[in-house]
């Protein structure tokens, strides 16, 4: 299969059965070759100039023409040898200083020398990734925004975690790396269903998702409140169609929308199945069974397939609503383009006390909003609005300093910790909240020093 | 309970941690017949708190409360016996994540210190991981012991009692991750390539100054380490609060009754006329930064045995 990445283009096969962490040459043809260590001439003193007061930018210092360029990559020369032919018939290069140069030679390498690295997928790597390449598709989440939540979230095996996220699936990915497969998580989805994009680059073992439920946020009030069952479920848009049809009584459809019926009613016996329905369906079965029996046979063969699917998911929905009925979950993680606000009041429910819960959001007000609210609602102590500030840095002798700032974009998160709810006295909650809300004069400086 | 994982009630010999309001807290070892001393009154162990849930709270004889919180790395961090200067969560947890940890990894550390990153390191890799620290002072070695066994961690964990820079860690090719918070780490980088495994091992080093680092690196790259990476992290914690802000007297044209149209949402405000004395107020809320914040803890250093 061939790989298009950054203006490369080549064929992984020949990277089967090498170590991770090996870098590979791309030759012609696409094909990788593992690149052999290079000694550099670097004792050597190379001639240097000391500042560039007469270097001059006028485009017109390096002699190759872009055709010359062109023609020693199509001979085939190896990259190396083309930054060779660059440094030599390059007019400034002598006068500029060794850092220049090493600059100068470090950009050409880049550019046309074909090395690519294959390393193993880790949270450190995708996040990393993602946030460089695809901000937007997970809520622009800082690689070390989401560290911070693993840890203020406590994740580690043998939790069972509750995790609500719409940053394609890296959030989930990063929880179930910390967890190691031990433990369960049961994450919740709005819509159709969750999605998992960048869970499946993690290349977890498949024990790992034998553990992880799903549970879609449309169901969430009715679980809080007593009334959900499985006769609320949403038919799929097929079944109902179909129940359409029937009525109109012609024969193909009647044929597929009585084995449809059959389906729905045979494994479900717990639901409540309309009762004349079930009528006819008995009526028509007497009526076409000989006449289309071989089509019948190879279609309820499909429907019998599709049937045991939907039951397996309907089971596993019951087993999970059970699961969160609990309400004992070890932690929450909310990180999505919802506001935060009815996410947390409703799925901290499912959460016993004494527990962590992070919140991440791209912008900051509307998790004030949220500490408001948990405020108001009380049950939660220790919250605590922060960002993380993150600064690369380039160290190299007599010439380190601070790469390029990114602070401001990495997303805030509001954190807590659990404590039982004293459901009945608002005195105590809102005595509560101003114990744990803001301090006398006196206290910020004790707070100072214990940064 | 353990800090390796969750348990529901109280037990004795349980490290519990005592929540008393605003940044206030403290940890306690739960025992039969033991009395705690907080500004509210007095905790008697036996009955207040063995048997309890986690989370509860806990009125205290003076009628005040508390809340009782199960242990985490996090707390004990907030909450520990410093003997030296700590890493903070900000700080462990970027060197999680960037050293790759998790159930079953196998960590190297010096120094031991007052063992919050340890801590932490240790709730990462368990069940199956284990972590090697190294203490070269005698009785902070000891009390990192001791501390471990209280906490019910010691089969998770080795101390030894040893410079790193002299002897290593005490293992071979079988690290999985190294972490150095010495004063001169360069001289350790020989000792964590060879306790690292084969292939893809990852170490950090944590240096306050600058020079610290640029020696560490060369170092670094002498011993063919890769993908070397110095970053820094910091936290700025909000505050949130309703703030009001008041609105001046611009004063009023002679026969204009209507102000300038700022105020028009706030009630106070509305069709008054004239007089300077009533000046409305404007609320909202806001995250406020603190009046000070950690500035810097250590420059953080990362690579790759290649």
């Amino acid at each position: 299969r061939k790989i298009i990445f950054e203006k490369q283009w080549f064929y992984l096969d020949n990277a089967i059965g090498h170590i991770y962490g090996t870098t590979f040459e791309v030759t012609s043809g696409g094909n990788l070759q593992p690149k052999q260590e290079v000694e550099e001439a670097a004792t050597e003193t190379k001639e240097a100039g000391t500042d560039n007061r007469n270097i001059v930018d006028d485009g017109k210092s390096q002699k190759l023409t872009h055709d010359d360029i062109k023609a020693l990559k199509d001979k085939g020369i190896k990259g190396q040898e083309i930054v060779q032919q660059l440094i030599e018939n390059s007019t400034t290069f002598r006068d500029k200083t060794e850092f220049a140069q090493d600059k100068y030679i470090k950009k050409k390498k880049k550019k046309y020398e074909a090395v690519i690295t294959i390393v193993k997928p880790s949270t450190r790597i995708l996040s990393t990734m993602y946030y460089a390449r695809e901000p937007g598709k997970i809520n622009h989440l800082r690689y070390d925004t989401l560290a911070q939540m693993l840890t203020l979230g406590n994740i580690r095996a043998g939790n069972k975690m509750i995790v609500m996220e719409t940053c394609a699936g890296l959030v989930l990915g990063a929880v179930m790396e910390r967890m190691g497969g031990y433990g369960s998580i049961i994450q919740m989805y709005p819509g159709g269903g969750p999605v998992r994009a960048a869970t499946s680059c993690f290349g977890f073992p498949k024990h790992f998702f034998d553990n992880l439920h799903e549970f879609p946020l449309s169901k969430v009030d009715s679980l809080l409140s007593g009334t959900f069952s499985m006769e609320t479920l949403p038919l799929e848009p097929e079944d109902n169609t179909l129940a359409e049809e029937e009525s109109n009584g012609l024969t193909d459809e009647k044929q597929t929308c009585l084995q449809e019926t059959e389906d729905e009613s045979a494994p479900e016996a717990a639901m409540e199945v309309n009762q004349t329905e079930e009528q006819e369906t008995m009526d028509i079965n007497a009526e076409d069974v000989e006449f289309k029996e071989n089509k019948e046979k190879e279609s309820k063969e499909n429907v019998r397939e599709k049937q045991r699917k939907q039951w397996e998911r309907r089971k596993k929905l019951i087993e999970t609503a059970a699961l969160l009925r609990e309400k004992n979950a070890d932690g929450l993680i909310v990180a999505s383009k919802f506001h935060p606000t009815p996410l947390l009041l409703s799925l901290l429910e499912f959460v016993a006390p004494s527990r962590p819960f992070v919140v991440y959001c791209q912008y900051k007000e509307p998790l004030l909003e949220c500490y408001t609210k948990l405020r108001e609602r009380g049950g939660v102590i220790n919250l605590k609005l922060s960002e993380t500030w993150l600064r690369n840095y380039q160290v190299l002798p007599d010439r380190s300093h601070p790469k390029l700032t990114m602070s401001g974009g990495g997303g805030y998160l509001l954190s807590g910790i659990t404590v039982v709810l004293d459901k009945g006295k608002a005195d105590s909650s809102t005595s509560e909240a101003l114990k744990t809300d803001e301090p006398s004069s006196k206290r910020c400086k004790v707070q100072d020093l214990h940064c | 309970m353990s800090f390796v994982e969750y348990g529901d009630t109280i037990k004795d010999g349980d490290t519990a941690i005592v929540f008393l309001g605003h940044e206030s807290m403290f940890p306690v070892k739960v025992q039969h017949g033991t009395v705690t001393q907080t500004k509210y009154g007095v905790i008697r162990h036996s009955t207040d708190l063995i048997g309890k849930k986690y989370g509860s709270k806990v009125t205290c004889s003076k009628g005040g409360w508390v809340f009782i919180l199960h242990p985490t790395p996090e707390l004990w961090t907030m909450n520990l016996p410093h003997r030296t200067q700590i890493l903070y969560s900000t700080d462990i947890s970027i060197i999680t994540m960037m050293l790759e940890l998790k159930p079953g990894s196998i960590v190297c550390e010096s120094g031991t210190g007052s063992g919050s990153l340890s801590h932490a390191l240790i709730r990462t890799v368990a069940p199956t991981g284990h972590l090697y620290t190294v203490e070269f002072h005698q009785q902070r070695a000891e009390k990192a012991r001791e501390e471990f066994r209280e906490h019910g961690v010691e089969h998770l964990v080795t101390v030894t009692n040893q410079d790193v820079c002299k002897s290593g860690f005490g293992v071979s090719n079988i690290a999985d991750a190294v972490f150095l918070d010495i004063p001169s780490p360069w001289e350790a980088i020989g000792h964590a390539k060879s306790a690292l495994k084969a292939e893809g091992g990852r170490i950090c080093s944590f240096s306050p100054c600058i020079e610290q680092v640029q020696r560490t690196c060369l170092v670094m790259e002498e011993y063919g380490f890769t993908e070397i990476n110095t970053l820094e992290i910091l936290l700025r914690m909000y505050n949130v609060r309703t703030i009001s802000l008041q609105i001046p007297d611009l004063g009023k044209a002679a026969e204009d009754n209507s102000s300038a149209g700022f105020d028009s949402s706030n009630p106070s405000n509305q069709g008054s006329p004239c007089t300077n004395l009533q000046q409305g107020t404007v609320q909202f809320k806001s995250g406020v930064p603190l009046r000070e914040m950690v500035g810097h803890t250590g420059y953080l250093t990362f690579a790759t045995k290649s």
